[in-house]
This record gives structure tokens, sequence and C-alpha cells, in this order.
């Protein structure tokens, strides 16, 4: 191993630039000229507009436009598009209601966008928003997830009848009923699985600059995926063709999912730099991240296992509810069906499996993916479920769990819903995992706890997740309209350095440091020497970006492969060097030796006398630069077992986090320190969602979580250390044997947590967020 | 109205409407944009900088309160390319991941050293970190970053 090659913690290149506050956001930037946009939005959750009177806000200082749904229609820009297609249980694609990124007649959530406003600076803008006079006509809400399709609800689009997107079934029902009709005990729970607020701390923000000339729109913005964002606009937005539009995402400051929509913002801010010939640039508030940015989850579920005499699961049956919001969002549909019901079968060898997903429409912002999407709400209805029948079998839930597991000969192994995982050692996770957290000593702490007062729990989660999203024939069979390879170039200098351009987006995950550790080892250049490029529709080939863990899994293996025809390639330049057959030629460390010989040229010498063809091998082309496509065989399926330890107050139901093990197969390893990073944030993320996260709306469809003040995010003491250990398994499909660790901590926390406060208090369930009043109550019944 | 003031010890000036904010005379006007705004509600701490030796979030502070003062933000921290004991501290222990809300935990950081000294434990840091959000580094880390920031900060 290269000191700063693969399983190495190399300190990121990233941190300096961060460090010096030398970063470059898209609010940072400010061009010549700028003008600034204030999104005029609705205040009510559902209203007919009536008439929009705009002259006195256009008369107001500084006011260079002042735009809404009718310029927009006029112009032929949008609507916004969902991606993925959901076929309801009618036989009918899933119902899409038009979605105009600037409201036409009617608007459908509080935050929905009414009309910008462009003028010199930003208080200019706002102050003349005030002034722009709309008429409503406010019209019945829906705003619970449970109730939007019920009888008598107000209808919120035609399209839509009682307010459903799709009715999805999977699985062979007959079987499954037959399963439980003689199965030895069923168990069951019912629970919702809470909507939660990304929020990456960076909010979303836009430059869009117009060149007359050139006819080209350059567009700034907050994007995990530059290229999605500027296929998306050019065909089917309408905005520019591709080859006119440049998309940008300089540093990006955080995203978890919520920057990865072709959302209404980004798109108008790109329609006015063209409409006003002046550029135009908005920076959301967090108010408006709140209101307007993709939600997350928002599951209203219940589950039943039938079970064995030995506590084996035979089949289970599962029927979801999902909240989609007013409008589908760019990947919404695939979020509650292909992402979550095909990860059903968690780590289990269960045979049958059926699932029913019903998608709503509510008065709320639309509900896309965030940090694990599906597969966070897969595992925990699963491993909540787990412990009931647990509890029910009077088995120990670690015992249940181990009875269960698709044993590690058995991979590749064919789940019953769709996936086929690749490799695993679930028993090796969970024991490494109980040694770890001392399972063994739980009940002496569980003592010492009581007599100070405090109920002790623990729980487990054993989480499956399919990342290195996607093989692109997968893909377009689920009713994808996207492939979702990577590309990369790696181009050699003539002075030997190397800069390497990947299609994936890093905005946190040190892509820049983990990539460059990658052509170190392959290549034999040192670190330094080596620059990742990312986010810049104009300088990188092409790519998909960044989401589904991904990115080491199909990027990093792009990567590797542009690598290997750089190798290939410098084998013919020194053979001809050095007088030797291409045959005799080695390559190791950064060296082409003529074998059995102390002849030798390194990398670098061969990329200089590829620019420099003087004495030059016949039918080779000059350069040193080489690109590559990686399309993946097969999702991975990252893997492990969470154990999370609580301490109850039951005077005031105040929850405390006593210990946390997470132990995870993310197959290989290049930098442990940033995969370690990756799962103490993960975790916290989803500490966050058990125990504080909840976006609420009103039953007027009003927010009533819209702020920081309002919606808790995890603090630093909300958290303990973490016991961290990794149980890795090889994937045979992934050329780096790789897994992807982005969104593991995420999806094994809640039901870790959940698990563990409901063995603390000696209940089935509590629901998340547990607050300290949903956790006393809890407590009162209990006792 | 015009506002002199010392920024990263050097006099700066400017013309600010009366409801400017600091941070947006900061970023916007002299251009240092590494103290970043993630909230409207004085909540994140991304904007923290210190003013006479003491933290403030900038978003909660008028520029024309700032007016006199000795303002120091995250460009004012380091030697040139060599970064300051805390700054370092976050690059040694990966205390930051997307950058967002590192400079407002690296200037709270140095408060916390101001208010506790340098020799930290893991609690106290976890509780005075209260008014700064991350989103990605779960915290751990970013304590650790403090912890170790502070002791060689002394050396």
């Amino acid at each position: 191993m290269r000191e700063q090659g693969i399983g190495a913690s190399v300190r990121r290149k990233e941190d300096q630039r961060f460090l010096l506050g030398k970063g470059r956001y898209t609010g940072d930037i400010n061009v010549a000229g700028q003008t600034h946009a204030y999104f005029l939005r609705s205040p009510h959750a559902h209203a007919v507009i009536e008439g929009i009177d705009t002259s006195a806000a256009a008369a107001a200082p500084g006011v260079v436009a002042v735009l809404t749904g009718d310029d927009l229609a006029a112009d032929g820009i949008g609507p916004l598009i969902c991606g993925v297609t959901v076929t309801s249980d009618d036989g009918e694609p899933h119902r899409a209601p038009a979605h105009p990124a600037l409201a036409q007649g009617k608007v459908n959530y509080v935050g929905d966008h009414v009309a910008v406003v462009i003028a010199e600076t930003l208080t200019q803008a706002q102050d003349a928003a005030e002034l722009v006079d709309v008429k409503y006509r406010p019209l019945p809400a829906v705003a619970n997830t449970g109730e939007a399709a019920g009888d008598g609800q107000q209808q919120i689009h035609e399209v839509a009848p009682n307010n459903v997107c799709f009715n999805w079934p999977f699985g062979d029902k007959a079987a499954n009923d037959e399963a439980f009709a003689s199965a030895h005990r069923i168990s069951g729970i019912e629970l919702t699985n809470n909507r939660m607020v990304t929020n990456p701390m960076e909010p979303r923000a836009a430059l869009g600059e117009y060149n007359s000339g050139t006819e080209e729109i350059t567009l700034h913005m907050t994007t995990q995926n530059p290229h999605v964002h500027r296929l998306v606009l050019a065909a089917f937005n309408q905005l520019a063709p591709e080859h006119k539009l440049r998309v940008v995402g300089p540093d990006v400051g955080g995203g978890f999912g919520a920057k990865i929509f072709v959302y209404a913002e980004e798109l108008v801010v790109g329609w006015a730099c063209r409409k006003v010939n002046r550029p135009v640039k908005w920076t959301g508030d967090r108010s408006e991240a709140f209101m307007a940015d993709a939600h997350g989850r928002d599951h209203v579920s219940r589950a039943e296992m039938a079970l064995d005499e030995n506590g084996r699961f035979l089949a289970m049956r599962v029927h979801t509810t999902a909240n989609l919001g007013a409008y589908l969002s760019t990947f919404s549909t695939m979020v509650p069906s292909y992402l979550y019901a095909f990860l059903l079968a968690g780590q289990y060898a269960t045979p049958l499996i059926y699932s029913e997903v019903k998608a709503v429409f509510t008065n709320t912002a639309p509900v896309d993916a965030s940090r694990g999407a599906g597969r966070p709400e897969a595992t925990y209805l699963l491993e909540r479920l787990v412990d009931v029948c647990a509890a029910d079998m009077g088995l120990d839930p670690a015992e249940i769990r181990r009875r269960n597991f698709i044993p590690k000969d058995a991979f590749p192994y064919q789940t019953p819903v769709v996936q086929c995982y690749d490799s695993g050692d679930y028993e090796a996770a969970l024991d490494q995992a109980m040694e770890l957290a001392d399972y063994a000593g739980f009940a002496a702490r569980a003592e010492e706890a009581k007599s100070r007062g405090k109920l002790r729990g623990i729980g487990f989660s054993s989480y499956v997740e399919a990342c290195g999203i996607a093989p692109s024939a997968a893909v377009g069979q689920l009713g994808g309209g996207v492939g979702l390879w990577e590309s990369a170039q790696v181009r050699f200098n003539p002075t030997g350095n190397v800069q390497v351009f990947t299609g994936t987006h890093s905005h946190g995950q040190g892509h820049e440091t983990t990539f460059a550790q990658l052509v170190c080892d392959q290549l034999g250049v040192p670190f330094e020497n080596i620059e990742v490029i990312h986010g810049d529709t104009a300088r990188t080939q092409f790519g998909m970006g960044t989401y589904g863990s991904r990115s080491l899994a199909v990027g990093g293996v792009a990567i590797a492969k542009a690598c290997d025809k750089l190798i290939a390639k410098g084998r013919k330049i020194a053979a001809h060097a050095m007088e030797a057959a291409e045959g005799d030629i080695e390559f190791a460390d950064g060296n082409y030796t003529v074998a059995g010989t102390d002849k030798s040229m390194n990398i670098a010498e061969v990329a200089f006398t590829a620019y420099v063809p003087h004495n030059y091998p016949e039918g080779v082309e000059p350069g040193f630069d080489e690109n590559a496509f990686f399309d993946p065989m097969n999702f991975s399926f990252p893997a492990g077992t969470h154990i999370c330890e609580v301490e109850v107050d039951p005077d005031t139901g105040v929850v405390e986090i006593a210990d946390y093990t997470a132990v995870d197969d993310f197959g290989k390893l290049v930098n442990p320190m940033i995969v370690e990073g990756q799962v103490h944030g993960g975790i916290v993320h989803g500490i966050g969602q058990a125990l504080l996260e909840g976006c609420r709306y009103d039953s007027d469809g009003q927010l009533v979580t819209a702020s920081f003040m309002d919606y808790a995010m995890p603090r630093a003491d909300n958290a303990p250390d973490f016991r961290i250990g990794y149980a890795p398994t090889d994937p045979p499909h992934n050329p780096l044997g790789v897994k992807g660790c982005g969104e593991a901590g995420a999806i094994g926390a809640p039901p870790a947590i959940i698990n563990a406060i409901a063995n603390a208090i000696g209940v089935s369930h509590v629901e998340m967020p547990a607050t300290p009043e949903t956790v006393w109550r809890a407590c009162q019944s209990a006792a | 109205m015009k506002i002199d003031l010392t920024v990263n010890g050097r006099a700066a000036s400017g013309e600010v409407e009366a409801r400017t904010l600091l941070v947006d005379f900061l970023r916007e006007q002299l251009r240092l944009t590494g103290t970043h705004v993630g909230c409207d509600t004085s909540q994140c701490g991304a904007c923290v900088v210190m003013v006479d030796g003491k933290s403030v979030k900038s978003c909660t502070m008028l520029a024309i309160m700032a007016a006199g003062c000795d303002v120091t933000t995250i460009e004012g921290l380091a030697n040139g390319a060599e970064l300051h004991p805390m700054q370092q501290a976050f690059m040694d222990n990966h205390g930051l991941q997307c950058g967002f809300c590192t400079p407002g935990m690296v200037m709270s950081g140095l408060d916390i050293v101001n208010r506790h000294g340098r020799d930290l434990d893991a609690a106290t840091v976890r509780r005075e970190l209260n008014g700064n959000i991350c989103r990605c580094t779960g915290y751990q880390n970013i304590v650790k970053s403090i912890r170790e920031g502070a002791r060689a900060m002394g050396d």
C-alpha cells in the first residue's frame, strides 16, 4: 500500500480552503451587473388565484421585473417533471399533475411559488414583493397522510381522483395469504415514519448569467448532479439547448438528497436572466428551505409477520401510505416504491413478502429522496416488527435476528423482492457489534441505572441497503428515464501531474481526497500531484452525480477504468522508448519496467513522451488522457448491525443515548477516516429522526415547524461518542470491492434507538420523534 | 450611514443602511465570504465571528453596532497558508465535511477556549456548541478537534 493510497486515512485536500474561509459556495459568487431575485410564495396551503396585480411592485424603486406564471407559460418554460414512472394497480401510469414553476391559477402548498421580483438589490426585491397584490380564494386543505385518500377529502388535482398518485401492490398475494393462514403466530405493528426536512446547512441558491452573443446560459447552483440538472432543464423544461447551458455546482454545503432535484427557483433564475438580460441571483434562506425544499419520509404503515413455532419468518405483508406532497418532485415516485418495497427483505431469508403502497397527494411541500430514501422507511418498519416478533415469541432480539439471517454461504442471494444481494456476513457484524457493545454486561448496567431511577434499554437494528445506484438496464425496466452509469476522465499534463475529472459531485464526502487516493495507488503518481475536478458541465465530460451512496462504487470504478486505459497506452509508449516488446513491459508503482532488466521509465516520463512524441510508436495517438464510463452490474448492498443503549428518565420522558455501536459492511475502505465521518454523520441524522425532528403541518396545511426554533435539529449534546467497527465482505461484481457508506447511519439508527426506548419502558412501540412528551406518555401507559 | 471598524487587524469602512446586518456587511461589502448564513433565526451559528474578543452571531448584530469595534472572521486566523492551531486541529481530526458550518465551529471553538481554558472535557465542548448546528459530521470529530485545538494553542 502506498502511504497515501487505498486504505490510508489521508487528511483531506478540501480542508485547507474551507478552513481558511476560502470555500466558494454559490452564495459567495457575485458578478458585475447582477440583480437579485425574491420569490413571492403562497401563504395558503390550497387556494385559487383569482388575480395577480404586479403594477405597484413593478413601479417600486430598483425593480427590474416582476414575473408570474403567465410570463413563464408565454415563454414555453417548464413544467417541472417527475422522471420515474410507477404503474398503478389499474395498469395506468401514476397520476402526474402539472407542476408549473410559477403558479398558474392555483397554489397547492404553503411556500408554492407565485411570482418572482427581480431588483437591483435584495432588499428592494423583498420590499417590492409586498406590493404584489394577489387575490386568493382559499380552498379546504388536505394535510394528513393517512386521511388524504379518504372519503370526503378535498380534491387537490383533477387528474388524481381521491388524491391518489398510485396504488402499487407487489408480490404474490395468494401465496402470502396462504402462509399467513397456516402460521404458528402472527405479529404486527402500525407506525408512522415521521416527515423530515433534509436541511443541509447551506440553503439552496442560484446565479444565472446569459450571454446574448453566444446565447449561452451559465447557471451556478447548489446541485448534487450538475449534468442531471442540465439534462432535465434542457430536455424537459426548455430552458436552453443542452450545448448552450452550463451548470456549475461549485462548493456545495451539504446535500443529503435535497439538492438532487430540479426545483422551481433554479429554473426561474435561469429563465429570468435571459429575459431581463442581466445576471440574476437568488439566495434561499432557511425559511424557504423549510417551505420549499423537498421533504423526506412521511409514511403511515402497518406490517405483519407470519412466524413458525421456532420464530422463523414465513411471510411478511405490508401496507404503506406514502405522502408525496402537493406535486411530484423529480424522483419522488421511486422512493416509496422501488427504493422501499424492494428492501423489505432486510437481512432475512423471509420467503414471501407482499406489499401495497398507496402514494397520495396533500397540500404540503413535495416529498422526495432524503438521506437513505425509502431504505430508512423499510428498515424502520422491518426492524421494529422484528422486535415485536421477538417479544411475542419470547426470544432475545439478537437470537430472532440470528435465526432468520440469510446465511453467509447463500450469497449472491435472490430475495423475493427483486434485489439480488451481492455479499454479506450478517452474523459476523452482529457478533462484533454485540462484543463491542458488551451485550453480556447489559443486565448489570440496566440494574445500576435502575438504582439511579433511570430505565435503561437496548435496541438492535440489522439493516441492509441498496447503494451504488444503479445498473442502467434495471433502472429502465423500472420506469426510470435515465441511465445511472458514471464517467471519468484522467488526464496527465505534460509536466507529469494529473487531473481527474469525475461526473460525481462532492458536497462534504471528500471525493477530492478519496479519488486522488485511488489514482495515487493505481498510477503510482504522488498524491499531491493529483487534482480531482467535479461540478462543472463545461469541465467534466458527463456524469450522473452523487446520491444513493454511488460515487465511489460507480464513479470510482469509472476512474479506475480510465487509469487502466492510460496504463495500457503507456505500455506501448514505454516499450517503444526502451526498445522492448510490449509484452515484456511490466507496470508497477508508477514505473514501466522491461521484465528481467533494470530498464525502467516512470509514468510521468511516458506522459511527457506522449505530448512530445519525437520518438514514438507508429499508430499510437499522441496525448495521455483517457476517459471511461462504468455501468454497474448490480446495486451494492452495504449492511450492518447497530446497537443502541438509552436511558429514559420516567419522570420527564427525556431520553439519553447512553451508548451506540455500529458495525458495518461497506466492502473495502479507501479512506477509513472519511468513512467513519460519514457513519458518525449518518447516525446523528438518524438520532435526529428518532428523537428530535418532525415536520408538522396543521390541519389547515400551515407549516408549523418552519425554522430551527420549531424544528429540532440534532446538536452536539444529543449524541455520545460512537463505537465503530467493520465486518467487510467482498462484493464480487464491484471491481474496487467497495459498497458505499453515506447513508448507512441514517438507515440503521432510528430503529436501534426506538427499539432501545421500547425495551427500556416495556412497551411495544413509541412513535418518532420520541420527544420527552411522547416518551413520558409511554411511560405512563406502561406503569 | 458610514461606519469605520477594524476587521482582521485592518481598518475597514463602508456605507450601510440602518437595517444592514453585520454578516451582510462582511460578506457583501468587504467580500469576506468565509462567514456563512445558514438560517434566519440566529440558531445555526455558521456566521459566528469575534467582536472585541467575544463570539457573536453576526446575523444578530447590525453593522452599525460594530462601528469602532475590532472584528475577527475566519479569514483572520491563519498566518498566510499556515493554519491557526484550531484550524489545524479541525483538519487533523476530520472535523469538517461540507465546510459550511466550519467557520462558525472554529470561531466558537476559540470562544470556548477563551471562556473555559485549554483543558476541555468533551461534555463541556458538547454543551457549549449548543448554538452551532452541523448536519454532516455528527459532531464527534468537531468535539475532538476543539479539544485538540485548545491544547495545541498553548504550544
